[in-house]
């Protein structure tokens, strides 16, 4: 488990995000989908969350694969669909994060309540 | 003239073109240092063209492409040309995935045709056999 507190942890997620996925034997294509939609779910934690935390976790079943799961007690999301929707963002960023993270992955869940909090969960399987 | 600069990357100066580079580690407040430098530097040396080399970037998700966009703006509006170099290609890939495009950032294969873009010619021809 990591922290998302501080823009020094965006950098060491992305490390350990990206030793993760040479552990599972990932393309040097699909670790840089996995590290930049880590980057993105982290960042959005970090702005709109007020931080929180990451878990990592390699998948057993088989084929392997790994799980990101990026959880903060931030104000929530209200409108879900519209926040996955490209161009959407209340922050400094491109409006692209959410659905880009999605676009990235291979499954994708998100828990949200206003004043509850946001968690993400995203897999990509290894050798698709 | 040619120190480090805030973000940890020295811009360089070739006649009227500005070179210079983006690393893995830009954080919000390295990149508006380096915005800040960069854009000092164009309107002291008069640059007319400024090279940024991001071949030692091995992602770019919304931040850092924002962050192109915009050096790649503030630059225009000064008089200057951006050519961006060296991006690789599992970020190309994984750019255009993003939904990113980087709209209005001209960009190089490598750091020389971007340089060659930019009115720099080699006076001698390369060694044989050597990547154009």
């Amino acid at each position: 488990m990591h922290d998302v507190r501080t823009e020094e942890d965006l950098l060491t997620i992305r490390h350990a995000v990206r030793a993760a996925t040479l552990r599972e034997g990932f393309s040097i294509v699909d670790q840089t989908r996995v590290v930049t939609a880590a980057s993105e779910l982290a960042r959005n934690a970090y702005i709109h969350g007020g931080g929180g935390t990451l878990t990592v976790e390699s998948l057993t079943r088989p084929g392997g694969g790994i799980r990101l799961t990026i959880r903060d007690e931030g104000p929530g999301i209200a409108d879900v669909e519209a926040a996955l929707t490209d161009g959407f963002t209340t922050g400094a960023g491109l409006g692209h994060g959410l659905g880009g993270a999605r676009r990235l992955m291979d499954e994708f869940e998100i828990r949200t309540a206003v004043g509850r909090g946001t968690t993400v969960t995203v897999t990509r399987r290894a050798g698709r | 003239m040619n120190g480090a600069s805030p973000a940890g990357v020295p811009i360089l100066r070739l006649g009227d073109v500005l070179v210079t580079g983006l690393l893995n580690e830009l954080d919000d407040k390295s990149a508006v240092a380096f915005s800040e430098e960069l854009t000092a530097r164009i309107t002291r040396d008069g640059a007319r063209g400024v090279l940024i080399d991001i071949s030692r970037l091995e992602i770019i998700d919304s931040f850092v492409a924002r962050t192109l966009m915009e050096l790649t703006t503030m630059a225009r509006l000064l008089g200057a040309r951006v050519i961006v170099s060296g991006m690789r290609p599992p970020v190309a890939i994984t750019l255009v995935e993003l939904g990113l495009q980087l709209t209005g950032v001209e960009t190089a294969l490598n750091a020389e045709r971007g340089m060659a873009a930019l009115g720099w010619r080699q006076n001698s021809p390369p060694p044989e056999g050597a990547l154009a």
